[in-house]
């Protein structure tokens, strides 16, 4: 369970250009469900998911993991909690090019350290269950947007996190796409994860298999 | 002065470093004041990440001070050659007043930095960071040795002159003039093996006391400082003269060489290391009352003692094979 | 394997494979990198090797020569002193030496004339150093003509050629006999060029000189152990002048990598946000670049340095060749005696890896600091 505290979050703090892009969010996030955060362009989707995924620290009140509070941690320990509890896809998929897909999917392992034929056996698990067993040895550039974003998906997942991240995920995709991406979500939660997403898709906010959407405007939740 | 590659590197390395240390003393300070772990703001994450900055030039100083340590005692052996009277390092050292306080601050700083990078260590496990003043604290405190083992190093070298007709080992270390080194090399061969091996069975036996008790760090680490300190007057007094065979020849340098199967090196890596060790698990140990390092302290600490201790065993090991090994016998010198 | 060992592993596999990557933007720094290594390290090991080389020719040398000097200049010494040496005690050996400089018009060289003390030559024989046999196209059995003070030439047949062991000094040489050097620069019987001395105890060196100066006082004693010195300083102090001259190309070089490394491309920029975004720590990323410096430094430094190597003692310091033996027309053809010594790699490192690490540590520091966020924006 994720618990949002007056929530507060400037940029450029102390200066002319000083901007509070969330100014006082509460809010309690249940374990197991699918969340969407829905809004305009600019409404604070994104800093605020990159505040509960432990990228980025509130400047103001509390997030609290499991009764945990994260948010005084530095951002030394906020990795740590980062790499073991959440999964990232982001809005651009992010894989780096040159690299093959397994190599991309294991990534995020290579600072734990584990076992190497452990690792690139379980990522060519995530892989064949994503169906891209065939290309797990293709560079990246050469992948389909869909493929592209299973292989971020399989990433996002190599360390076993409850809790799935995704910025706009469906930004970048058509609506065949989406779809399959949304079925996709349906798994994970099917499987015990936490999934939280952000969009102003209706392909997203409006699909059958979110739990719950939480309105955005103005870096303050509107409806929930 | 004297002019070779060598001395400019060990110059230039010493400038370097003073420098690095230096500002990260002053970022040190700079983030003590305005350090406020329970802040949110954007300064204050600047100021943690400036840590892994000062963290990085502590450590890189760290490598490039012993690397020069070592540097600095070969270039001292290579220049006996060039001074009348010198037959290894310790005449080069003697050229002129500033040789042996060069090295004692080269080593002073090697161990202030090794307790310096085990506290920054242990700090990184404290999700609070509640060693931030110590440690910063601390760099105060290397800072000043950093700069005086520079300048005694440039005050040195520049006074080197090649006329001055120096005095090698041979003088230095024999009972029969004054002095520290003399009065090392003057300890009677049976009290120095006594006091390597109480010393020895001290350090040891503190140690496994850490690693079956699970506590005793700082003695440990006080331990070692003391069995360091005998062990390098044990070198000079009594195993040199086993090493070369030769019952009046005390010198800590001359085992480095070639001719004496490098058995210097088997005595010094395993003893410095095993001292920097030593005083890193007796840095960590008092710290396991704080709550945030006290799930990192114990395995900190164990970690650390294993590693010291198996490196004293190989250090009076070693010194114990170059005794029984050699040809020498002291029946007419010990009783 | 331990897990840390494992972590770094991962990290020097990913920095590899990144550093191949972008094998353009990182071959220019590995060249220039490599070169600095190579230049200083050619530096390093030719002084070494000639600094060795002198050693080894003084090792046959004796302890003390002695030269007579009238008026500041050094003149024969008459049979006389070398009785009154006898009373000196610790003089093991004397010996009167004859010796001299020949200058060969044809060849335009300086030829040394000696009368070897170790063996004996026939009237009309000559020894002659390899680098004579080779400018003058001469074999054992040719015969050799010069022209003695008297202005009248002299024939002589070549008996041997000197082998190469240590040509640096033995290579204008021409052993003859007594005879033959005393007709041919006209010197009385029992003039000698210089005395050398054989001492007993190499620590009574410098006190035994003190009494010769007292007992011959229109003499001058020199001593090996000194001509050791003065060459070890000499040798020393050159190659530091030339490390002081070599100063500013290194800092060029700091320079260049200081750019390298603080102009990350939009790229790089890029995969670090992402591997932040991904769960790497600062510290992963300090480290894994902090790998990427050693490694290039590895490359650099083992490729520069072999080369420098081969350079010096199998290609007879080609490079330095016009340089630094470009006076001598008799260029000793010697071959080095190769040899690696910690000193020197560590100096070397000194000038080469500690200002390159110096120069990358902030940049790489800045690199890593990435925000994670930054590739959600
Ligand atoms: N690093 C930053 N510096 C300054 N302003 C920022 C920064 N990141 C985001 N913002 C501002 O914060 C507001 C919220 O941005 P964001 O969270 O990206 O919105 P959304 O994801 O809903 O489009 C925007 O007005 C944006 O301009
Ligand atoms: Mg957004």
């Amino acid at each position: 369970m994720i618990e949002l505290r007056e929530v507060r979050k400037a940029f450029n703090q102390g200066r002319t250009n000083e901007f509070w892009a969330i100014r006082g969010v509460s809010l309690t996030l249940e374990d197991n469900r699918v969340t969407v955060l829905k809004g305009p362009s600019g409404s604070g989707k994104t800093t605020l998911l990159s505040m509960i995924g432990c990228l980025s620290r509130p400047t103001e009140g509390r997030i609290l993991l499991e009764g945990r509070a994260l948010s005084g941690l530095p951002e030394r320990f906020l990795t740590e909690v980062r790499r073991r509890t959440f999964g990232f896809i982001f809005q651009q998929f992010n894989l780096i090019k040159g690299l093959s897909v397994l190599e991309n999917v294991m990534l995020p392992a290579y600072p734990i350290g584990r076992p190497r034929g452990a690792l690139e056996t379980e990522a060519s698990e995530l892989l064949e269950r994503f169906a891209l067993g065939e290309k797990a040895r293709y560079r990246v550039e050469w992948l389909s947007g869909g493929e592209a974003q299973r292989t971020a998906i399989c990433r996002a997942l190599i360390n076993g996190p409850r809790i799935l991240v995704a910025d706009e995920p469906t930004a970048n995709l058509d609506t065949r796409l989406s779809r399959d991406f949304m079925s996709i979500v349906r798994d994970l939660r099917a499987v015990g994860k936490t999934v939280l997403l952000s969009s102003h898709d209706p392909e997203v906010y409006d699909s059958p298999f979110v739990d719950r959407v939480v309105q955005m405007r103005d870096g303050r939740v509107t409806d929930c | 002065m004297l002019l070779n590659p060598a001395i400019l590197a060990l110059l230039g390395v010493s400038a370097i470093v003073t420098l690095l240390v230096g500002a990260a003393t002053a970022f040190g300070l700079h983030l003590l004041r305005e350090w406020d772990i329970a802040s949110g703001s954007e300064l204050q994450l600047r100021l943690e990440r400036r840590t892994y900055l000062i963290a990085t030039l502590v450590a890189f100083s760290f490598v490039a001070e012993l690397v020069s340590l070592l540097l600095f005692v070969y270039n001292a052996e290579a220049m006996h050659t060039q001074f009348v009277g010198a037959m290894c390092a310790t005449g080069v050292l003697n050229v002129n007043p500033w040789g042996w306080p060069t090295l004692f601050l080269k080593i002073a700083v090697f161990f202030t930095g090794a307790v310096w990078l085990a506290l920054n260590h242990l700090d990184n496990q404290g999700h609070d960071y509640p060693l931030v003043r110590v440690k910063y604290g601390l760099l105060l405190a290397l800072f000043p040795l950093v700069l005086a083992a520079g300048a005694a190093q440039a005050l040195f070298f520049l006074g080197l002159r090649p006329d001055v007709i120096t005095s090698c080992c041979g003088a230095l270390f024999s009972p029969e003039s004054a002095g520290v080194a003399a009065e090392v090399a003057g300890l009677a061969p049976a009290r120095a093996a006594l006091a390597l091996a109480a010393s020895g069975a001290l350090v040891l036996g503190a140690g496994s006391w850490v690693l079956l008790r699970g506590s005793g760090g700082g003695p440990f680490g006080a331990a070692g400082l003391l069995a360091f300190v005998v062990a390098i007057a044990a070198v000079v007094s009594l195993v040199a003269l086993y090493v070369y065979e030769h019952p009046h020849h005390h010198c800590p340098f001359c085992v480095l060489k070639p001719g004496h199967d490098h058995v210097g090196y088997w005595l010094y890596v395993p003893l410095f290391a095993a001292t920097a060790l030593a005083l890193g698990a007796g840095a960590v140990a008092p710290w396991r009352r704080v709550p945030s390092l006290a799930h990192a302290v114990p395995g900190e600490v164990r970690r650390r003692t294993r590693l010291a201790v198996i490196g004293y065993a190989l250090f009076y090991a070693v010194a114990t094979y170059a005794i029984l090994r050699s040809n020498l016998t002291m029946t007419d010198v010990w009783w | 394997m331990p897990t840390w060992l494992l972590r770094q592993k991962y990290l020097i596999d990913f920095t590899l494979s990144s550093l191949l990557r972008r094998r353009a933007k990182n071959l220019g720094l590995l060249l220039v990198y490599t070169l600095i290594v190579f230049v200083l390290g050619s530096v390093m090991l030719f002084t070494h090797a000639l600094r060795q080389e002198a050693a080894a020719v003084l090792e046959g040398a004796p302890e003390i020569v002695l030269q007579r000097l009238v008026a500041g200049r050094h003149d024969l010494l008459p049979a006389s002193h070398l009785e009154r040496i006898g009373s000196v005690r610790g003089v093991q050996k004397k010996e009167g030496r004859l010796w001299g400089y020949f200058y060969d018009p044809a060849t335009r060289a300086n030829y040394t004339l000696m009368v070897p003390h170790d063996r004996t030559i026939a009237g009309g024989e000559v020894v002659i150093g390899a680098g004579i046999a080779r400018t003058r196209g001469l074999a054992r059995g040719d015969f050799y003509t010069l022209r003695g003070q008297d202005g009248q030439p002299q024939t002589l047949r070549v008996a041997d050629v000197l082998g190469s062991g240590s040509e640096l000094v033995s290579s204008d040489l021409m052993l003859v006999s007594e005879d033959f050097f005393r007709r041919f620069f006209g010197i009385a019987p029992g003039l000698y060029t210089d005395v050398a001395l054989t001492v007993r105890n190499p620590n009574e060196v410098r006190k035994i000189a003190e009494k010769l100066t007292l007992l011959l006082p229109d003499t001058r004693p020199i001593l090996r152990e000194e001509i050791l010195r003065t060459y070890d300083a000499v040798f020393a102090w050159r190659e530091g002048i030339v490390y002081v001259l070599l100063v500013g190309a290194v800092l060029a070089f700091v320079v260049f990598a200081w750019d390298k490394a603080s102009g990350l491309s939009a790229e790089e920029r890029r995969e670090i946000g992402i591997l932040k975004a991904i769960g790497w720590e600062t510290g992963d990323v300090i480290r894994m670049k902090f790998w990427e410096g050693a490694l290039v430094s590895l490359t650099a430094f083992l490729v520069g340095y072999l080369a420098a190597y081969v350079h010096v003692y199998y290609s007879d310091a080609a490079l330095f060749e016009p340089v630094l033996k470009g006076w001598a027309v008799l260029y000793p053809r010697f071959q080095l005696l190769p040899t690696i010594d910690g000193l020197q790699v560590a100096t070397l490192f000194f000038f080469t890896v500690f200002p390159y690490t110096v120069a990358t540590i902030v940049p790489i520091w800045r690199a890593a600091i990435t925000d994670p966020d930054a590739v959600m924006r």
